[in-house]
């Protein structure tokens, strides 16, 4: 008979052990002894595990930062076209707001009657914004008449002859006109500048006026008839001791193109210039 | 003959002015074709009629603009007077004295529509007026100013012939 070898009963003693270890594992005997014994174990691990993770994140932050840069300078470049893509569109609302306004105009003013006139000449002095155009009181023109395009309002006629009238732009410095703004209904005086651009001035300052606002004539003064596309705000502009606010405007009419004009002959503009006080009017 | 020539030739600068010239601003500033031709004139030697030619391009150019008539007028006489006495003191050079003229005479129409302006009631702010109206201005006609007076002596040639000795 073959007796077992020491290495067999060992082997058996171990899986004995083992079962024991198991069995007592599962039935819960062995709860206190393993926290007592896993616990460092996990305490340890946790240490190293913390060491480890802040070497590596040393060792692998520049990249982390490389990747960022590149992932904000995408998102930059997203955010810019975005911008692109608004810009765009407020400026599509704000030519159908223009059309908009332009077609109510004409639906609420088919009364007017229109003379058609080509511009011929434009005013040698630079100092001086004024065009020539090529009818005159022959045709029925007076001075004073309002003059526009399909835009907006172009200026008045300040002298007529026979065949031909002078218009003074709404740009040259020596014209101002009544205005409202069309959304916030408050009043001012655009007033053109030397430059060629026209400003909005004397807004009260309690007033509160929007970039893109369309500015209308007012009919304030008998100038002009009311509610003739002028341009749209652009900038404003409020000095903390300044008396008023005021805004660059952009014109609804390209001065530098302009061909072809509207007058609106059945509208004589009001002479109120003697109703004005003078420096020595007490 | 000569008076014929002027009219007409300063008729058809004013218009050339007020149709094209005016459409072609360096910033706000445009070449004065009336004033180049006009100093051209005065400076050429056998000339005589440079008061006469002044006054008429004064009108035409008061014609074609807003500004109170004569501001014109009196702006190419004192520029024809100052060019007149510029001509007497560099002869010798036409084409320096045709530059210092029109340097001169630029500012001086320039000065004269600006008072003209400020009479009317219309105040210019003069920073403005200088970098954006009379800086340009008087580059434009700098640039024109010698072949405008290579033109204006052909024309004078033409219409003063030169006397041959017998």
């Amino acid at each position: 008979m073959k007796t077992n070898s020491p290495q067999s009963i060992q082997l058996i003693v171990i899986l004995l052990v083992a079962l024991g270890l198991i069995g007592l594992a599962l039935s819960g005997y062995l709860t206190p002894v393993s926290r007592i014994l896993v616990n460092p174990v996990v305490k340890a691990q946790t240490w190293l595990a913390k060491r480890y993770q802040a070497i590596q994140s040393l060792i692998t932050q520049p990249e982390d930062v490389n990747t960022l840069r590149h992932k904000n300078l995408e998102l930059e470049a997203e955010n810019s076209g975005l911008q692109v893509q608004i810009i765009e569109l407020q400026q599509q609302v704000t030519e159908a707001q223009l059309l908009s306004t332009l077609v109510d105009y004409e639906r609420r003013h088919v009364d007017n009657q229109y003379i058609a006139a080509s511009v011929i000449a434009r005013d040698i002095s630079p100092f001086m914004h004024f065009v020539i155009i090529d009818r005159g009181s022959d045709n029925g023109l007076r001075k004073g008449m309002p003059v526009i395009t399909q835009q907006g309002l172009v200026g008045n006629i300040t002298a007529v002859t026979a065949g031909a009238a002078r218009v003074q732009l709404i740009n040259d410095p020596g014209s101002s006109i009544n205005v409202i703004l069309q959304q916030s209904e408050v009043e001012g005086v655009v007033k053109g500048q030397i430059t060629g651009e026209i400003k909005l001035d004397m807004v009260s300052k309690s007033a509160t006026i929007q970039p893109g606002e369309l500015v209308l004539t007012s009919g304030l003064g008998g100038k002009y008839p009311e509610n003739i596309v002028i341009g749209q705000v652009v900038t404003i502009r409020s000095d903390a001791y300044s008396l008023f606010q005021s805004a660059s405007v952009q014109p609804a009419v390209d001065f530098s193109q302009l061909d072809i004009v509207l007058i609106i002959t059945n509208f004589q503009s009001e002479d109120i210039s003697p109703l004005v006080p003078g420096p020595s009017t007490p | 003959m000569i008076y014929l020539v002027g009219v007409t030739l300063l008729g058809i600068l004013a218009i050339l002015q007020s149709t094209i010239v005016s459409r072609m601003p360096l910033l706000n500033g445009t070449a004065d074709l009336i004033l180049l031709f006009i100093l051209a004139w005065v400076l050429q030697d056998r000339v005589e009629s440079a008061w006469q030619w002044s006054i008429i391009g004064g009108i035409f150019a008061s014609l074609y603009s807003a500004l109170p008539f004569g501001s014109y007028v009196i702006a190419y006489l004192i520029a024809t007077s100052v060019t007149r006495m510029l001509k007497r003191r560099v002869w010798k050079a036409p084409f320096l004295a045709m530059l210092v003229a029109t340097f001169i005479g630029t500012l001086i129409v320039y000065l004269v529509s600006l008072i003209a302006r400020s009479i009317s009631g219309v105040n210019i702010p003069m920073t403005s007026a200088l970098n954006l109206i009379l800086l340009p201005g008087l580059l434009l006609n700098l640039i024109l100013a010698i072949p405008v007076y290579s033109i204006v002596h052909d024309l004078a040639g033409w219409l003063y012939p030169e006397e041959l000795e017998a």
